[in-house]
């Protein structure tokens, strides 16, 4: 028998290499498979680990930053408060890669207002939303995504609506926003890739079914809801900067949005013929989509020129962590300067 | 016992008093007044008489009334001094009820159609034309409301014979580089001068005269003096949400950033500030920052401190340093918002759920926010924990008087971080596990470019290789570790200052903004015959020298601003058997601290 070696990535790594601790989440959640695809985009993307800071919440999601990544610096917060850290974070070293997992507890019920404020400041981080409408570590009561009409398992109805993340990130500003399935490899890792690329925050709201609490009959956070009910906007490739491509399209089927780095995300049109770069398209199609009760996929909204919270901020390359002494302490003569027109 | 009459006659016919008294200026708030008060105290500072400026002021932009007070002191004496010496009654609103509030013998300035005159006889008036001046001063309707504040200067300027070029200087420097605003100013100083010299017979007794007192000194509020220790600590991101009195700390450090921190060769900056969505907000950036290797700080005051509560427990469970001002004011709730407190002590030492204390650091001056500001940042990252600095509107809002502050004379120490190198070196590396026997782990920095520098920051329980555990034994053995962290602080926090008087019985323990009042009546103690010493302590947790001082002295009196003996209590919770020594003087009307409260409450009980 002949062993190969494993297969290595641009910087040397192998798959393993982006692994993390073993999953103590239920057999089947959707949060695993999306973790499966965050170790796969890392190593495809050829990222190194040590540069990245992964950060999440409080709840079943925001425990899985544990399960990738073990080389990468790793933040659990406090419950809803990750966007503010994560904000601190990229102030101190904005050279960081960084990728917050948080669910649909942690973002939209107690951390809404934090989300709201990250986004609005365009803090440069990959935002995946792990949303399953449930809370899993409390034993199942409805989130705030939870669908107008959704049951849970004791048969309890949502009689409110629920809070569209996509919708409202597109509303605050926001430059890239996605939404997926966890049970929709492809179009994750693409959407996880070019996320990586964007410069500014960008928001994956990914449907990720919890096989304990709200996978019933009722429920339409469920797999078998959205299996049936998945709807792709369009077939979504991703080709990084890295490697050169050229890939021939009918003329006109195939939309390509250059990426920040210089990658590129290619949108094969669907019998939607979404147009992801107008703001106003997306809000109306998503509207839509709660009145026509679909489950749209795909890159909803893409601008790639807004500003960056780095670059309001105006500092040099070298990140204000380990700025040396002669940089952040003025001198005496200024303490002087300043002492002497306070005489 | 005299009568009012006598006693007025007496203190109006005693002569010269010369620069000892205060100054009450009564305006509406929003009236622009803030300037003319401040040329006012400037100029008699300028000739060399130590001062201090207290503003009484309103949660409010315009309208409600406001107070501000100059106490000129020969001796340098510069707590709030609670009589009024001369009165500035500018506030129709408010002046029935201030000249009533008056000594017998006091001096009240008022616009003449207010006819305070009716009201008080023990009192000397003088009536001023304010309106009429102020026609001459300007045609503008708008300016004329704002020269009136000029106009009384020259009047007092010439009622005290504060001199008239120490007043151009002031408002040269107040209105630096505007020059017609320099000439309007000077022009209705000197419309309020000439009024008085010509109408007005100087009958009362205060006035200034030069000193050699205030050489080299400077004035500063204790928000900026605390922006510039967190300029020459070198702070690299600030967090902050507005709330008073605790807003112009991080805008003054915003100003001091923008002019000294921005990079010369590359013209980028060395900081970065936001301005957070709240207080929640504003601590999770710093401790994100402090975790990811800034010098980070936010500021606030009570209800921040509030909401940062549980953020305030994950930086002490986690280790992450960070600074976080407290600048007091009164509650509980949203309290006095503008008024002084020291209220905050118990429940920010031990922030946040669980067994949590914190490391707490009280300046008792300006020079003292500059310094321990400088020291938070050096202990946060010695001890990876948030560091606290409590002052308080009258510290961090008020003009005070102090020697120029040095330039910090130790380099800037990181504490326990490995770098690559480093971590190479030791060929292992635990996050939370006691290499050296202090109780202070090794850290590192995300973006260390080792395999072995990545760890996991968590909340929830934790084992010495930052692994998520819930063993009982672990548990234990990280709080243990804390504690033990928690007490190596015990020899690195500033230490109290003592003032030993030979064979006192008397100790008197204060802290904070209580010191110069204290300072003040122990001086007035001495005059009735109680020696004193005197420790005042400069932070938490408490060292050595306390025990001792409160071991040698028969009783020790705990002087500080909030109703429930936050200080004595905690004193007595680590000292139960010398808790009986303990005496209590609270103070909280929200007004600071003033000496005399200190001085007769002292009596009292010691003439029991």
């Amino acid at each position: 028998m002949t062993t190969s070696a494993p297969k290595t990535n641009r910087i040397g790594l192998t798959l393993a290499d982006y692994k993390g601790s073993p999953s103590t989440l239920c057999d089947g959640c959707g949060h695993d498979a999306i973790t499966s695809q965050i170790i796969k985009s890392f190593f495809e993307l050829g990222l190194s680990p040590h540069q990245v800071a992964k950060l999440s919440g409080i709840g079943c999601s925001s425990k899985t930053p544990a399960y990738f990544l073990n080389q990468a610096h790793g933040f659990n917060a406090v419950h809803g408060r990750m966007p503010s850290i994560a904000t601190g974070v990229s102030m101190a070293n904005h050279n960081l890669t960084m990728i917050a997992v948080s669910g649909d507890g942690d973002t939209a019920s107690i951390g809404l207002g934090q989300f709201c404020h990250l986004v609005r400041r365009n803090v440069p981080m990959i935002y995946i939303v792990e949303n399953n409408g449930v809370y899993g570590l409390t034993k199942g009561q409805f989130s705030a995504t939870a669908d107008l009409g959704s049951k849970l398992k004791t048969g309890v109805l949502n009689e409110l609506p629920p809070i569209d993340l996509c919708g409202l990130a597109i509303e605050l500003g926001c430059g890239f926003v996605g939404r997926s399935f966890a049970g929709d490899p492809k179009q994750l890792t693409a959407l996880i890739k070019a996320a990586a690329s964007h410069k500014g925050t960008a928001v994956l709201d990914v449907i990720s079914p919890c096989v304990t609490f709200n996978n019933h009959e009722g429920s339409t956070k469920s797999y078998k809801y959205a299996k049936e009910m998945e709807t792709p906007l369009h077939e979504l490739g991703y080709i990084p900067f890295f490697e050169q491509i050229n890939v021939e399209y009918e003329p006109g089927s195939v939309q390509e949005v250059e990426l920040h780095d210089g990658s590129k995300i290619t949108l094969k049109k669907t019998e939607h013929d979404y147009d992801p770069t107008c703001a106003i398209n997306a809000m109306k199609t998503i509207k839509q989509a709660h009145i026509d009760k679909q489950f749209l996929t795909g890159l909803l909204y893409i601008d790639e020129q807004k500003p960056d919270f780095t670059s309001l901020l105006r500092v040099g390359e070298a990140p204000l962590a380990t700025l040396p002494e002669e940089k952040t302490r003025p001198s005496k003569e200024v303490l002087k300067e300043i002492m002497e027109a306070l005489m | 016992m005299k009568t009012l009459v006598a006693d007025s006659k007496e203190k109006l016919g005693k002569g010269k008093i010369v620069n000892d008294f205060s100054i009450q200026v009564a305006t509406v708030n929003g009236s622009g007044s803030q300037s003319s008060n401040n040329v006012l105290m400037r100029s008699i500072f300028q000739m060399g008489i130590p001062v201090s400026g207290k503003n009484l002021f309103p949660s409010n932009i315009a309208g409600l009334p406001t107070w501000f007070t100059i106490r000129v002191n020969k001796d340098g004496y510069i707590a709030r001094k609670a009589e009024i010496d001369i009165l500035v009654a500018m506030n129709p609103q408010t002046a029935i009820d201030d000249v009533k509030a008056l000594t017998p013998g006091s001096v009240c300035v008022s616009p003449v159609e207010l006819k305070l005159d009716a009201i008080r006889s023990d009192v000397k008036h003088y009536q001023v034309p304010f309106s009429e001046l102020a026609a001459k001063a300007s045609d503008n309707l708008k300016l004329r409301k704002l020269l009136t504040n000029m106009i009384y200067v020259g009047v007092v300027a010439e009622l005290l014979n504060i001199s008239h070029p120490e007043i151009e200087n002031a408002i040269t420097k107040q209105f630096e580089g505007k020059a017609k605003a320099i000439d309007l100013n000077l022009n209705a100083v000197k419309l309020g001068r000439e009024w008085a010299k010509e109408n007005l017979k100087k009958e009362d007794a205060y006035t200034v005269e030069p000193m050699d007192k205030t050489q080299g000194k400077i004035i500063i509020d204790g928000n900026a003096a605390a922006a510039l220790g967190c300029l020459f600590a070198g702070v690299t991101v600030v967090s902050w949400y507005p709330i008073t009195p605790s807003s112009s700390l991080c805008e003054q450090l915003i100003d001091y950033l923008k002019e000294y921190r921005i990079d010369k060769e590359t013209g980028k900056a060395t900081f970065a500030v936001v301005q957070a969505e709240d207080e929640l907000a504003a601590i999770g950036m710093s401790l994100g920052a402090g975790w990811a290797g800034a010098r980070s700080m936010t500021s606030t005051s009570g209800p921040g401190i509030s909401l940062m509560s549980e953020f305030a427990g994950y930086g002490y469970f986690t280790e992450i340093p960070t600074v976080v001002f407290d600048v007091q004011r009164v509650g509980p709730s949203t309290g006095m918002p503008t008024r002084t407190s020291q209220a905050d002590l118990t429940s920010t030492y031990m922030l946040s759920h669980g067994d949590t204390k914190h490391i707490i650091l009280l300046p008792g001056s300006v020079s003292e926010c500059y310094e321990l500001s400088l020291e938070a940042f050096e202990l946060a990252e010695k001890f990876q924990t948030p560091v606290f600095v409590l002052t308080d509107l009258d510290l961090g809002m008020n003009n005070w008087m102090s020697d120029p502050f040095e330039y910090p004379t130790k380099p800037i120490n990181r504490g326990k971080v490995l770098d690559a190198a480093a971590l190479e070196k030791a060929g292992k590396f635990e996050r939370y596990k006691d290499v050296d026997g202090d109780g202070i782990p090794y850290r590192t920095l995300p973006g260390t470019d080792h395999p072995l520098a990545a760890y996991f920051t968590r909340g929830s329980g934790h084992t010495e290789k930052a692994t998520y555990t819930e063993k009982p034994e672990d548990y234990v053995n990280l709080m243990n570790r804390l504690e033990k962290k928690f007490n190596t602080a015990r020899q690195f926090v500033p230490k109290p200052i003592l003032s030993q008087s030979k064979d006192a019985k008397v100790g008197i323990i204060a802290f904070g903004s209580s010191h110069f009042a204290v300072e003040e009546s122990r001086d007035e103690l001495k005059a009735a015959g109680i020696n004193s010493s005197y420790l005042r302590i400069r932070a938490l947790p408490f060292t050595d020298e306390l025990k001792k001082f409160v071991t040698d002295h028969e009783r020790v009196y705990v002087v500080e601003q909030n109703r429930d003996g936050q200080m004595r209590d905690l004193i007595a919770l680590e000292m139960p058997e010398l808790a009986t020594k303990l005496r209590s003087i609270r103070h909280y009307d929200g007004l600071p601290l003033d000496a005399s409260f200190v001085t007769e409450a002292v009596i009292r009980e010691e003439k029991k």
